[in-house]
């Protein structure tokens, strides 16, 4: 109880009783009350206030039962009933009280009894036939007060068999003289139309005519009605569009009186319900949404930015533009819009934009391009509430290109908020749909980690009600997609189909046949398209399954088509031998697969060394010693002896493509078969196989699952690792890599690659060029890093090309990785702003390799932007030179350094500088800051800047300008805080600096 | 649709539950549990809605509140209602309570229980919006008060009792839910 209430009580007795004594014997109720509340306020523990609640009730009752109460005291006992059932205590003794107070009270004792019926009772409560008649009765009342009370009562709660009784009286309100009257029988029709539609089927020419009301109130409450209607039915109210689209004109214009302005926005509420039936009435249909586009556009205009409640009309105006049939022109001013909302420093908006754009980016993805970096940031913003509906958004903008980095981000959502009950539902909904729409979009080319990574969720964690539903959502979710078409999935969705079936299966054993399941694999089985692979996949979730006679059968008969008509697979012979025997003895099938067991993690000896008395047995019965495949390959070239190129090749297909998940997935279970199977066609197969295991990525170790190193900007196909660009010859020895990217970069790189394949082309990160060649551009500040570029299935392409700002000077690096080895060169074209200093010359890249090219460029002449153009050409050995343009703008921040020096050498700098300018600045403000610190502390951040002192209400800053080797030119800042702008006088030796830097910092506090 | 409107304070205990979709008694206990569990956790900086919760109708569901001083106003509500709206909606309410009990506390609330469901009934209906002028809620709720003088009597001394706590000098604490306040700290009067 809050402290306010609680020292306040204190001081209750005191004064009831003082009232009690002035008031006689006619306070005690209410001094009962009072007593209750300072009772309940006294108490420390939820046990007292149960005895003392009980001891409460316990009292109630005995007045309500004694005949001496009178209607007047029972009006305050029921208030103290409504106090207990408030609590959570029930007080049904009373309820029938409380009925009869609404049938025999006086007005205001009515009113009491009502309000304690309509919030004790519930529609199917017997009870409520007992006040049919007081309601009839009331209704029919010549007092407003009693038939506004009896509507409510109605509209809250009133028996489905009972209305045809009421419905005339209700309906003959709709012509009453008050308003208020016609407004409370409208929403009380509505409620009636809600429960029980057939009822009020024939008084809907009497909505209409509520529709055209004189008073605006009762129009407003028609609408309740109308926007249901044409929520169900469009098409039957399409003659409205016009009534609609004047109401809104002239509600809009400002035609209806001044008392339904709020804070001068005329009838903001009823604009929005207005707005949300046109979205209704327009939506894919031309004809009706030219009617109201002209009106739609004069709200957007009207609405002026100025309180929370045009933002509500925008946001449904935004709403209602995307969502009738679109007329380009809407569209822009509404995306506009949405822009204003995303950008906005006050989180409700904020929330309402990202909202906003989840809705539109279905119709138009490119629409969330120019969010980008609001987006990122959203991602890691402290409220939950926002990073879901980031979240939300990303999932709609999910395409193959971009589907891992969002999955990525949303099972660490997943992680984070594991212990949230009540998200962790729906958000595995989000991530297990997109799993699905994302496995089946881009399948084939995604990387097995992805998978990997989702059945992890799916294993992980322990037994509690949420993980079980997740998992039986996937399941029913697959079991559905199996029972349609199936020949358009991709076999690695295929194959955690089948993983997922044959772990979780059991969660459904219950509600449906065993055999189901089993005959929907079999079916998978029986498809051409499926892979081997997938089939191994298959055949291993059957062995998981054959549990039951009908799934044995069905197992059998899948064994024996792979065992005896010739399959010549051996992994998939050996996989049906297993499932063959396994399912033939259950006692062995218990052993291998315990159903306990799902949750530990399984051992694997990795070193393989239990088979080291089979080798050496081998070994001294004479067989060659181990050689490993790639050996074996140059003995066989070298020998031209018989060519064992099929096995060769099954070999790797069955092992390194599989990569391991857990103990269950075929292919660990198949390590010691696939040898079994194979050991007689090749000889030294143990080593092979040891060494195939080291090649395989493994996921799963001893101590389960293994851990992987991620960088934070993943892209969606971890291939190349480049070496760091900060070995080449320019970089200063002193630099070190470092393994974290700087917050800003990482951001970039999260963008670029959350939004690839979002539009053809995006000026921001990602210029694509003729089908071979991706070129990959990104500016970034950092000084250290080092950095892992991710190929894409090009056979040749630059990745990255980079500005960067080393101690003394900026390097520009472009980055080449090809597939296939060719000759490149770059060539940069300077601008006359800048020089290089240094460049790399022509390299020959080899296949499968990168290489790193870097510019080292210094600013001749201080300018506020720079645009660096080049020219890639290339060659592979055999092809036609090829070309690729690229552009980098480098902005002036790129070039500067923040100037150490003192308050006593600024001093002097300061009077020797002849270039000058000043300007008034906007102030930045924080919470925690003064201005003055929040501001230079905005502009130390993005440009580099050094704050060298800040006196009261005056604060020097410095910084250089990177002009060639050496310390490069000055430029000092002082900024005084006048008013509230900042009043900024900058000095430099440099002419046009003061300039291009009072500029960025301009933009730099724009941006905060 | 409005489905529920609770307020509870900063200790969650319920001061006014309205629900306009039928729940049983231990449900309703457990949606304000739920509900307060959910709002009291988030600061004051973050937005003030709240989604995906599963107490109420599923997925179809969100909670919009407002926090005023040691009070939070709190409203469920479906897809089919405004969220900034609502926010407003939820203004109006507090400003018309602010009116009718000059500089109302949650004092106010606990004690006149029953005239703040009457004030919400003029507010919302059946889980509709009936009014949004603070003007015609408070004339309404006038209206019936005139009738309740004309009967006079007791019900007049608990208002007389609570005025007299009111007057009584606290310094150190913010006595009412501050309807001053939400032109300080909720900005939602001034403009955005």
């Amino acid at each position: 109880m809050s402290d306010v209430v609680e020292k306040t009580l204190s001081a209750l007795p005191s004064l009831l009783s003082l009232d009690s004594q002035a008031g006689a014997g006619k306070l005690s109720p209410s001094s009962k009350l009072g007593n209750l509340i300072k009772g309940i306020t006294e108490l420390t523990s939820k046990h007292e206030e149960e005895t003392l609640i009980k001891k409460e009730l316990e009292s109630i009752k005995e007045q309500v039962a004694s005949p001496n109460t009178t209607m007047r005291q029972m009006k305050e006992i029921m208030v103290r009933a409504i106090y207990c059932e408030m609590l959570g205590y029930q007080a049904s003794f009373s309820y029938i009280h409380a009925i009869k107070l609404a049938q025999q009270g006086s007005v205001l004792e009515k009113r009491v009894g009502y309000l304690a019926v309509s919030l004790f009772l519930n529609e199917t409560d017997e009870f409520l036939l007992l006040l049919v008649n007081t309601v009839l009765k009331d209704l029919q009342s010549t007092n407003l007060i009693e038939v506004c009370m009896a509507l409510t009562v109605v509209s809250q709660m009133f028996p489905k068999d009972m209305i045809p009784a009421i419905l005339p009286v209700v309906e003959e309100k709709l012509t009453h003289p008050k308003e208020i009257i016609r407004r409370k029988a409208v929403l009380a029709l509505y409620k009636f139309y809600l429960i029980a539609p057939n009822q009020v089927q024939h008084i809907h020419s009497k909505f209409r005519k509520a529709l055209c009301d004189k008073d605006p109130g009762v129009m407003t409450a028609s609408l309740h009605i109308y926007l249901q209607l044409i929520k169900e039915n469009p098409e039957s109210y399409k003659d409205l569009t016009g009534s609609m689209v004047t109401i809104l004109r002239q509600v809009v214009g400002g035609k209806l009186p001044l008392d339904f302005n709020y804070h001068s926005v005329p009838a903001p509420w009823l604009q929005i319900q207005l707005l949300r039936i046109l979205a209704y009435l327009g939506k894919e249909d031309q004809g009706t949404s030219e009617m109201m586009y002209d009106v739609l556009e004069e709200s957007l205009r009207r609405a002026e930015m100025n309180h929370n409640i045009t933002y509500a009309i925008l946001f449904e105006c935004v709403k209602t533009i995307y969502t009738v049939h679109p007329k380009s022109q809407l569209l822009e001013k509404a995306a506009e819009c949405i822009g204003n909302f995303v950008l906005s420093p006050k989180i409700n908006l904020k929330y309402l934009g990202l909202k906003a754009l989840t809705y539109v980016v279905q119709q138009d993805a490119n629409l969330a391009l120019p969010h980008q970096m609001t987006i990122i940031e959203c991602l890691d913003h402290s409220d939950v509430i926002i990073k879901r509906e980031t979240l939300e958004l990303l999932f709609r903008i999910t395409n193959a290109q971009n589907v891992t980095v969002i999955v990525e981000k949303m099972l660490e959502f997943l992680r984070l908020t594991c212990d949230d009950y009540s998200t962790i539902d729906l958000v595995g909904k989000v991530a297990e749909l997109t799993m699905n729409s994302v496995f089946s979009l881009g399948g084939d080319v995604m990387q097995p980690d992805i998978p990997n990574n989702f059945l992890r969720l799916l294993a992980e964690g322990v037994d509690n009600v949420e993980d079980r539903q997740l998992r039986l959502f996937a399941v029913d979710s697959y079991v559905s997609l199996l029972q349609g078409e199936t020949a358009k999935l991709p076999q690695r969705f295929l194959q955690v189909i089948s993983w997922v079936l044959g772990e979780y299966s059991y969660l459904r054993e219950e509600e449906s046949d065993p055999g189901s399941v089993m005959r929907l694999l079999a079916r998978l089985l029986d498809q051409r398209h499926t892979s081997t692979e997938t089939r191994s996949w298959v055949l291993g979730a059957m062995t998981k399954l054959c549990s039951s006679p009908v799934s044995v059968a069905l197992a059998r008969d899948v064994c024996e088509r792979y065992l005896y008509s010739g399959s010549l697979n051996t992994v998939l012979r050996q996989k049906a031998q297993e499932l063959m025997i396994l399912s033939q003895d259950t006692k062995l099938r218990a052993r291998v697969l315990p159903a306990e067991g799902r949750l530990e993690s399984p051992e694997v000896d990795s070193s393989l060394s239990f088979l080291d008395g089979y080798v050496s047995d081998a070994l001294a019965a004479g067989a060659a010693p181990y050689k490993s495949p790639h050996q074996r390959q140059e003995d066989l070239v070298q020998e031209k002896a018989l060519s064992l190129e099929p096995y060769g090749l099954s070999l790797p297909v069955s092992l390194s493509s599989c990569s391991i998940t857990d103990r269950r997935s075929p292919t660990l279970l198949s390590m010691s078969s696939g040898l079994s199977g194979n050991s007689t066609e090749l000889s030294h197969q143990e080593g092979s196989t040891t060494l195939k295991l080291e090649g395989v990525k493994r996921v799963w170790g001893k101590d389960g699952y293994l851990a992987q190193q991620q960088s934070a900007g993943e892209t969606p196909t971890p291939l190349v690792e480049l070496p760091s660009p900060l070995l080449s010859p320019q970089s200063p020895p002193s630099q070190k890599p470092s393994s974290g990217l700087e917050p800003d970069q990482e951001k970039r790189q999260l963008a670029s690659s959350l939004f690839v394949g979002l539009g053809s082309h995006n000026s921001v990160c990602l210029v694509r060029l003729p089908s071979t060649v991706w070129l990959f551009i990104k500016n970034c500040q950092s000084a250290n890093q080092s950095n892992v570029v991710k190929s894409l299935f090009k056979p040749f392409y630059i990745n990255s090309c980079q500005s960067k700002n080393h101690g003394s000077f900026v390097k520009v690096s472009g980055i080449f990785a090809a597939r296939k080895s060719c000759q490149t060169d770059d060539s940069c074209c300077f601008p006359p702003q800048i020089s290089c200093i240094s460049g790399s010359p022509l390299k020959e890249v080899k296949g499968h390799s990168v290489s790193v090219c870097l510019h080292t460029v210094v600013m001749k002449r201080a300018s506020v932007q720079v645009e660096l153009a080049g020219l890639l050409s290339y060659q592979r050995p055999l092809g036609q030179p090829q070309a690729a343009q690229f552009s980098l703008s480098l902005s002036l921040k790129h070039f500067l350094r923040p100037l150490t020096v003192s308050t006593g050498d600024y001093g002097k700098m300061w009077l020797s500088f002849s270039h000058d300018l000043k300007q008034n600045l906007r102030l930045v403000t924080t919470e925690h800051q003064e201005p003055l610190t929040a501001t230079l502390d905005a502009l130390k951040g993005k440009l580099h800047l050094h704050v060298v002192d800040i006196i009261g209400s005056e604060g020097i800053v410095a910084c250089r300008l990177l002009q060639g080797p050496g310390q490069g030119q000055p430029c000092l800042l002082h900024c005084r805080v006048h008013a509230d702008s900042l009043a900024v006088w900058l000095r430099s030796p440099v002419p046009e600096l003061p300039d291009s830097l009072l500029y960025h910092c301009q933009k730099a506090l724009t941006e905060t | 649709m409005i489905k529920a409107i609770l307020i509870f304070n900063n200790h969650g205990k319920p001061r006014l539950i309205r629900f306009y979709e039928y729940f049983a008694e231990d449900v309703q206990q457990q949606i304000i549990r739920e509900t307060f569990h959910l709002v009291s956790k988030r600061d004051d900086n973050v937005c003030n809605f709240l989604e995906g919760g599963s107490l109420i109708g599923g997925s179809d569901y969100k909670l919009i509140y407002r926090h005023y001083a040691t009070l939070y106003f709190v409203f469920c509500v479906d897809s089919s209602e405004s969220e900034l709206g609502i926010l407003d909606l939820i203004q109006v309410f507090v400003e018309t309570l602010d009116k009718c009990f000059e500089n109302v506390c949650e004092l106010d609330l606990i004690f006149h229980m029953d005239k703040v469901h009457f004030i919400l009934q003029e507010v919302v209906m059946g889980g509709m919006v009936l009014e949004t002028n603070m003007n015609e809620i408070v004339g309404q709720v006038e209206l019936q008060n005139r009738m309740e003088k004309s009967e006079g009597g007791f019900s007049a001394a608990p208002a007389r009792a609570v005025s007299a706590v009111k007057n009584i000098n606290l310094p150190e604490m913010p006595r009412n839910i501050n309807i001053g306040d939400i032109n300080i700290k909720v900005p939602s009067l001034s403009p955005f």
